[in-house]
Parts: structure tokens; sequence; C-alpha cells
């Protein structure tokens, strides 16, 4: 089984993020599972969500304690939160940020940054990140393919919106696989 | 065909599949997805039910008790403060012996207020005469609601149910369900056939006053279907095992239990952490199993009693607490295996949505052996001071 833990906002929609995560997962054939840590989400307050992969039925139902991976939607939560805890060795964080971070990261990660605001703000006209970095998730992971993402984003969103948002997941994804 | 989607989406679609012709339900935190998603169908005329908006909860149990004593098939929904609303209704319901099926999404009670899962609410409820099933995952928790209106509507029963769930841990939860085909449906759930109903033409009356002649007969009638219903049960879970291949045929539910030593006794979605963690624990030579109570009430003491005659210790966790005594599961648990020699040790544990772990439950299990049990696990000493 591999874990996800994603920290966020309230209003950065990680929640949503986890659930078509979890969905695209699902379509590329593996169980998933995915849940918010169920809190009073007021708007700007630290929020998590998490997603489960694995190739048997998830039974498992507490949170995500030593993840695979962490999302973190905004690099300023990383001085209120400790993001890394319990991340595993060798595994992966994608972190939204604008600036070179000069956080001291745990050894044994890998680090991924982005701008995902620019690239939220080119395509949707706001910073709401959540699909942007999904794709760079699949790109990073391999848990999920860009197409079933597009599909699963396609399921949640309307025409515009579901293009746009495809637009922005596919600029990320594409950028980390760049860089790979 | 298996669907990812969320646990309330998914009760909902089952609902739907159910055909209620009343739906009357008040929302309420976590419960809130089911009751939008069915007035969504029913404004959108997918189902042919009528939905009633009401002003309370209380309202909401009154309105469906009204349509069910007029012969029609009903459902509501509801959790935690929501549900101490409707305390009299449910007595009502079950003294009427209208075959009501309602959601529990289970939820702490205040105060302190607390949106966050434990089972206080249904099980607060435990002396009203509802049937009580609880669901581990968001399959059971859909197929369930099938299995309640097949059984609260046999004319051997007929009396109310509840389909408890946790909140948020499975209601809120993307996971993969399949959902029976309305056909499916319609072959394992026939129209609700009203044993007696409100009719002008042939008028009756419902829940009338009872005088010390009488009142006594009526609860032990109540009692009696309830005992009935510890092999109704098992059959309708017979049958949606035969035509849909999962099995809900018993009260209990045995995980490797065969040749253990200690067996951890649980309800709902606790169960699922519970099995990963025996799993650990096997694969580390403990002899640990589960026995899940799928059934509440009425409770299975036989089937209990059976399950766990071979153990040496038995560590029960009750997400709830009767407050002045002890867990709800525990007591019943330890009056079933009364006289076994069974040591029985009870543990209040994940009140209010505090997440329980593998190694909680690990954890349990070594006091048990120890005979530390009757405690609340995993108080915080520092908010005690």
């Amino acid at each position: 089984m591999r874990e996800l833990r994603i920290h966020g906002r309230g209003g950065q929609g990680s929640v949503t993020a986890a659930e078509l995560i979890a969905v695209a997962a699902f379509e590329g054939g593996v169980f998933a599972q995915a849940f918010p840590a169920f809190g009073v989400e007021r708007r700007g307050a630290p929020v998590q969500a998490f997603v489960r992969f694995d190739t048997k039925k998830i039974r498992l139902r507490s949170q995500v304690y030593e993840p695979d991976y962490i999302i973190v939607q905004d690099s300023t939560l990383i001085k209120d939160v400790n993001v890394f805890l319990g991340l595993k060795e060798g595994g992966i964080a994608i972190i939204n940020t604008e600036k070179d971070l000069s956080y001291p990261f745990p050894k044994g990660v890998k680090v991924i940054t982005l701008d995902a605001t620019s690239i939220a703000l080119k395509h949707l006209g706001l910073p709401i990140t959540n699909t942007t970095l999904m794709g760079a998730f699949a790109a990073a992971s391999g848990e999920i393919q860009l197409k079933a993402l597009e599909d699963a984003v396609r399921r949640r969103f309307s025409g515009d919106l579901a293009g746009k948002n495809i637009a922005a997941a596919t600029e990320a994804y594409q950028a980390v696989k760049g860089a790979a | 065909m298996l669907e990812i989607m969320e646990g309330s989406h998914a009760v909902a679609e089952a609902v739907g599949r159910c055909r209620p012709q009343v739906i009357a339900a008040y929302p309420i935190t976590p419960q809130t997805h089911i009751v939008e998603a069915l007035a969504d169908m029913a404004a959108n005329c997918e189902i042919d039910a009528d939905y009633i908006t009401v002003e309370s909860e209380f309202s909401a149990l009154s309105a469906c008790l009204g349509a069910s004593a007029a012969g029609s098939r009903v459902y509501s929904a509801t959790t935690s403060q929501g549900l101490a609303l409707m305390f009299e209704v449910c007595f009502n319901c079950a003294g009427m012996r209208l075959p009501v099926v309602m959601s529990i999404v289970n939820r702490a009670m205040g105060a302190p207020l607390s949106i966050w899962n434990d089972q206080q609410d249904s099980i607060s409820l435990r002396d009203s005469g509802w049937l009580q099933l609880y669901a581990e995952d968001n399959q059971e928790a859909t197929d369930l609601h099938y299995l309640a209106y097949k059984v609260a509507e046999d004319h051997r029963i007929l009396l109310p149910s509840f389909v408890c769930f946790d909140g948020f841990i499975l209601s809120h939860t993307y996971e993969p369900v399949d959902t029976l085909t309305q056909e499916q449906a319609d072959s394992y759930l026939p129209p609700f056939r009203p044993y007696q109903r409100l009719d002008a033409a042939d008028p009756v009356s419902f829940g009338l006053f009872a005088s010390p002649d009488y009142y006594m007969e009526f609860r032990y009638a109540i009692d009696q279907a309830l005992d009935k219903a510890r092999s109704v049960i098992p059959e309708a879970g017979k049958e949606f095992n035969e035509m849909f291949g999962r099995d809900y045929s018993g009260l209990v539910e045995e995980y490797r239990l065969d040749d253990a030593d200690v067996a951890i006794v649980a309800m709902g979605s606790i169960c699922g952490t519970v099995k990963d963690a025996i799993d650990e624990m096997r694969d580390a030579g403990k002899r640990v199993g589960l026995l899940k109570i799928r059934c509440f009430r009425p409770f299975p003491h036989k089937e209990v009693r059976k399950a766990l005659s071979g153990v040496t210790t038995v560590a029960v966790l009750d997400k709830n607490v009767s407050l002045g005594s002890r867990g709800a599961a525990a007591l019943e648990v330890r009056d079933a295996l009364y006289g076994s020699g069974v040591s029985v040790q009870g543990y209040i544990i994940g009140l209010g949505g505090r997440d329980v772990r593998k190694r909680d439950i690990a954890s349990v299990v070594a006091k048990a052996e120890a005979g530390e049990g009757d405690i609340y696990y995993g108080l915080r000493q520092e908010v005690l001071r």
C-alpha cells in the first residue's frame, strides 16, 4: 500500500484533489481510498486530505502518518505544520512555491518544487492549485496516468472549467517530467 | 460493477433503488450529503418519492411515521443531536410496528459539541425497539439498506431499523462500491406490502392508549419480534448473498478467529483497521482474531458465545460509553459469556473522532492479555490536569 498526504489551506481544494486522485487511480486499475482530515474547514486554515493506493481492497481507516508522498499546496504552511512528519525515506514531496526554499528538507526524500500558483493563475485566472499539483503528482509518482486524471477532472467540472484545469495539470505534468 | 464514489452518494443511490415513497429528513453534519443527493433525485424525478422538507428532526421522523402508517415505504437519515430530537418518535415508530428505515451517520453527542465520529448516538437508542445494523465499509453501508427494508417490512418482524455507519470515516470517504442496478434491487426487495394501514374505507388506529392491563403485552410483542429477527436477518442476508455474492447472513462475522487465543470484538468502520492490525500480529506469531458485531439490536448473545467459546481473552472496543457503567458492547459480551470463564475486558476508544491506529489495536491486545481492562484507552493526562 502507498499513501499520500495533502497539506493545504481551506479553499485550495485539497479534499477535491484527494478525491480526484483516487478516482484517477481507481480508473487505472488499483484500489484507492480518499478522505479528508475532518475538521472545521475555515478558509485559510491548515487542512489535510489523504489517499491510499493498493492492489487489494483497502480496509485501514486511520489517518496517514507515514506517507510515501506529500503534496504541499502552500509553502507558507511549512513554518506552521510539520508537513514532512513521517514521510518515508525515499518518499516524494511536491511543494508549491515561487521561491527557492531554504528549508532544511529531511534526508533521503525527493523534493520537487514548482510554481503551481503561476500555472494556475495562467490557466484558471485563480490561485487554486489543486489540479496543477495533481499533474505534478502524476508525473512524479507514476501512481496515476495523465489521461485518467483528465477523465477524473472532466467528471467533476463541466466544459470550459474542465479544459482549463486539464491545461494546468498538463503543464505541471510536463514541467515535472521535463525536469526529471 | 465497482465504481469509486463518496460513501454518502453510494448510500443515497442505494436508498433510491429501494424505492422509498416518502422521504423526510433535516440536514445535519455529517449526514447532509445523503439527503441533498436524495432531494436532487426526487426533484429531478429520478426517484418516485415525495421529499418532505421539515423544520426539525422531530418533524422529519413524525412525517415518516405518518406516511408509514398510511402504507408508504419511508426513509430518513440523521445523526447525533438530530437523533436525540427524534427520541420520542423513535419509540413510537417501534411501538406502532412501523418499518421505517433510517440511516444513522454515527457522530458524537454534545456537550461539548463535536461533529466527529463515535457511536454514542445510535447506542443511546438501543432500548427503543429499532433494529440496529452496523457497517464496516461503504459496500456494507449501502447493502445493509436493502437488507434493512427486507427485514423491517417482513410481517414476522414489522419493526423500524437503523442502518448505522461511521460519520466522515465512511460517509465522506471515496472508495469503490458495487451498487445494485434497479433491476437487481427490485428482484431482491419487493414493493412494500403493509400489514395494516390507515384507510378511511377500513379504519384502524395506531398507537392508542394502553391501560396497565395491556401495556406490558405490547412491549413483550416487540421483544418477541426482535427475537424473530435473529433468524430473519440471516435469512435475508443469505438470500442477498445467493443473488449478489456478498454475505451478510451472520449477525456477527468472524475474522481469523478459529485458533485465536485473544478475540477483539468491535462494530463499524474500526473493524477494517482491526483486521489489518490482526494480520500484522498474526505475522508476528500472535493468535488474535476479530468478532465483528454487525447486528447490535437484537443482540446476538448465542452467536457471540459460540464464536468466543474457544478463546481465553476478549477485548471489546466501544466507541460509546454508558456513563456510570461501561461500554455498551462490553456489557452485552460479558452477559453473553457469563459463566464461561473467558476473560472479558472493555475499552472505550475513539470517542469524538479520536483517530484509532493499528498500533492502538496491538496495544489494546497487550493490555487485555495483562488483564488491564474496563478503561478509557488513550486518555491524554495533560488534558485531564
